[in-house]
């Protein structure tokens, strides 16, 4: 029946098949169907760069012209992770160049890239058009001047969040005049000051430019010589929003920000400086993103800001909002699709800012399109809770956190359980959960039958006993990321789950009570995974193994153990029980 | 606050060992889950009395009344490093630690300190002998470390290598960007004359 198809028909239906799991359910169909598949990849994502081999990527997919990887696990961007764990990108990018001279994209997310690897990529890959580098970090500024020097076809260059050795702003010089093909800068995360020339001559050539977010450095007066020169433009960062108020600056601004018809995203705002914010007063109808997570300004202010955008989307903002901005937001944005909520002081004991569970409820009452919540904040009732699922049942993603570890429903000093297991209860489409606040194992129970959809699941200073991690491993069909830091999860409800740890990415668990003897037996009967133990206190095998360990991180690979460890990492494998 | 034992060796072990009670307290290591279930809340009561929500032990002598900044465990509350390093609270106290790289030649990967832990550059050189394992000894004006193969330099703000111990501590900390121990002809070099 296959053949009666020839290849060629196959494949042009194939090329409407983008999604990694659509494509992947292709290939399982039949042999000629996978072969036939695997030669027509053009995008692959690898989740975990050590699930897979390099060597192996490239011998299944010829063909691919863009890659994104992801490395260190998440709770290594809140320093658990120690450095020199790994996630080393050169050997990918090594392998590619031999295998996909024509690559065009790599995106990376918190992964080790060395500057050797952005010069490998800057001269392996002639067709090279975007890069991507998310939490990463291991390269300096040298290293984007290779980059910047050699990818004559860049369109793309997204620095978001990296960790970048800023030696100095030269490197954007090193972009060729000829160069023309930028559509999207993102260098908010570098430190030190960039040639303003040399930017303003690269925006001023680039008419496709799209996004531009600037970094820090860049002051306030010079704004409006580039948005003059990039009019086109739908995203744009700010550098450091401060100045003396000044007549003639101020409406140079505001005519340059007038001027940007098409601006659909602002981000930056350092230092804001209230006085300046009229200046983008006219964009603010046009707005669907806004990102005013550094703006240091107080509710007053953000409140006049937010209640003009009546088309927000997504908001990101410091909690100086407070309850009475949140309501504002409720009130003006009902197109307000996610919400996220950092704290101004998160180290202090009492509250600096009227930011209460209130907000999030009115937010929750009055915006019917809210997918996706980030909130910290200092108090949470059980009430509040129930009342945020039963309005919001079309959530998607709930991080909550309660800047307390272990605080209980501040009305009732009950633990959170109910509240939490309401969430899950109604939010049918949950796919990410992050738990805070006092909790027991009851509401693991709850989370274990109700998450049904539940793909990622972040636990901390929570639970009982291992019966609260039993409930997570043997319910929660979709689970593919577990991370648990300090609870009192151990041996049985891992042993008891073991062959659930195959269904699943990963599982991270730091500061619980895992004996060294159980991440030998996991290890040796599931060689599947690679169960690793990461403890700065030297070699668990010389103690006793019923000692705890450190940290563990398990996560499914076909690649077997990995062989770039550091010496605080452990590898257990089949050979384990010959030490 | 926890002491600066605790700290002496830079790595800040007693935030990240396992420890079955609420951070910030100086419980004994030794807690088996049985009573880790019995001790690891407070009774609500004596929760909302002291107002403290667990953060410092009752018993503990130095325990201070006023808005304080926490105890600060490692990783919580879960703010990505550069949100923190990017966001200057207005408030000093409690503020994010100030983590620098720390390289030391011949060693395959890197380390990295906080150095607000320190008060001082004893501290300092003595987290750093500790972490690497080895020597690095007393500081003096004329001769640097001498007597060391070892000598501390790091980078400031202006991308020169300078020799720890030289400027005063306060001027060190807001002009520290990475540590860098160097290690035979080259530290002996600097230790010299310069």
């Amino acid at each position: 029946m296959a053949k009666s198809f020839p290849e060629e028909v196959l494949e042009h239906v194939f090329s409407f098949i983008t999604s990694d799991s659509d494509r992947n359910a292709v290939s399982l169909v039949c042999k000629s169907w996978y072969e036939i598949e695997r030669w027509c990849r053009k995008r692959v994502f690898v989740g975990n760069c050590y699930a897979v081999s390099p060597r192996i990527l490239t011998r299944r997919f010829p063909e691919v012209r863009s890659v994104e990887i992801k490395g260190k696990p998440h709770f290594a961007d809140f320093n658990l992770v120690p450095e020199g764990w790994g996630g080393c990108v050169y050997p990918w990018i090594s392998a590619m160049a031999g295998a996909y001279p024509w690559l065009e994209e790599i995106r990376l997310k918190r992964m080790v890239v060395s500057d050797e690897a952005l010069e490998l990529i800057s001269t392996s890959f002639c067709n090279f058009k975007v890069l991507v580098l998310s939490s990463c970090e291991g390269f300096s500024t040298d290293g984007l001047a290779s980059i910047a020097a050699n990818c004559r076809k860049l369109r793309e260059l997204d620095l978001r969040e990296s960790e970048v050795d800023d030696l100095s702003g030269h490197w954007l010089s090193h972009f060729p005049d000829t160069w023309t093909s930028l559509v999207s800068l993102n260098i908010a995360c570098l430190g030190s000051e960039v040639s303003f020339s040399a930017l303003e001559r690269l925006v001023a050539r680039s008419p496709n430019l799209r996004t531009l977010r600037l970094n820090r450095a860049v002051s306030l007066e010079k704004l409006h010589n580039l948005l003059c020169r990039a009019p086109q433009l739908v995203e744009f960062g700010t550098g450091a929003y401060s100045s003396e108020l000044r007549p003639d600056v101020f409406s140079n601004l505001a005519g340059a920000f007038s001027g940007c018809k098409q601006l659909k995203g602002l981000s930056g705002f350092w230092d804001l400086v209230p006085a300046y914010l009229p200046a983008i007063y006219l964009t603010c109808s046009g707005l669907t993103s806004l990102n005013l997570s550094y703006a240091t300004i107080q509710s007053p202010d953000l409140v006049k800001l937010v209640s003009q955008c009546r088309n927000l989307q997504r908001l990101w903002v410091l909690d100086y909002i407070e309850d009475i901005g949140l309501d504002a937001l409720a009130a003006s944005c009902k197109d307000l699709q996610e919400l996220r909520v950092f704290p101004s002081d998160p180290y202090v004991v009492d509250p600096n800012v009227s930011l209460t569970e209130r907000g999030l409820v009115a937010v929750s009452e009055g915006c019917p399109k809210l997918q996706s919540v980030l909130y910290f904040c200092r108090q949470m009732s059980n009430a509040a809770l129930v009342a945020i699922a039963r309005n919001r049942p079309n959530l998607v993603c709930f991080r909550l956190c309660i800047i307390e570890p272990r605080a209980p429903d501040y009305l009732t000093l009950e633990p959170l359980d109910a509240g939490f297991g309401a969430i899950v209860e109604h939010c049918k489409e949950l796919r990410r959960l992050s738990l805070s606040g006092l909790l027991t194992d009851r509401v693991f129970e709850y989370i274990g039958t109700r998450g049904r959809k539940l793909e990622m699941l972040s636990i901390a200073f929570a639970g009982d006993s291992d019966l609260g991690l039993h409930h997570v491993l043997s319910g929660c069909e979709s689970l593919r990321k577990l991370e648990i830091r300090d609870c009192p999860f151990g041996d049985k409800a891992l042993l008891a789950n073991a062959a659930k740890l195959e269904t699943m990415r990963s599982l991270w668990m730091s500061s619980c009570s895992v004996s060294f003897g159980a991440c030998k037996l996991l290890g040796q009967k599931l060689p599947r995974l690679n169960v690793e133990v990461i403890d700065e206190r030297g070699s668990p095998y010389s103690r006793p193994e019923s000692c705890l360990v450190e940290k563990l991180y398990i996560y499914r690979t076909v690649a077997g153990p990995r062989i770039d460890m550091p010496p605080f990492v452990w590898t257990i494998d089949e050979d384990a029980a010959l030490r | 606050m926890e002491s600066i034992v605790d700290r002496e060796d830079g790595l800040n072990l007693k935030a990240t060992e396992l420890r079955l009670g609420l951070p910030g307290r100086e419980e004994s290591e030794k807690e088996t889950m049985a009573s880790f279930k019995n001790n690891k809340r407070a009774s609500p009561e004596s929760a909302v009395a002291d107002g403290s929500k667990g953060d410092f032990d009752a018993g503990d002598g130095d325990r201070e009344t006023a808005p304080v900044a926490k105890a600060q465990v490692v990783g919580w509350p879960p703010i990505r490093s550069y949100r923190k390093n990017n966001f200057q609270p207005k408030k000093a106290e409690g503020e994010a630690g100030m983590y620098v790289k720390v390289s030391m030649d011949g060693a395959p990967y890197l380390r990295k300190i906080d150095l607000k832990v320190y008060q001082c550059y004893p501290e300092l050189l003595k987290a750093l002998e500790n972490m690497f394992k080895l020597t690095i000894g007393v500081y003096s004006e004329r001769e640097g470390y001498k007597g060391s193969e070892y000598a501390p330099t790091y980078e400031d703000k202006d991308g020169d290598w300078m020799l720890v111990g030289d400027v005063p501590w306060e001027m060190f900390m807001s002009s520290c960007k990475r540590l860098r121990i160097m290690k035979g002809s080259e530290a002996r070099g600097l230790g010299c004359g310069v």
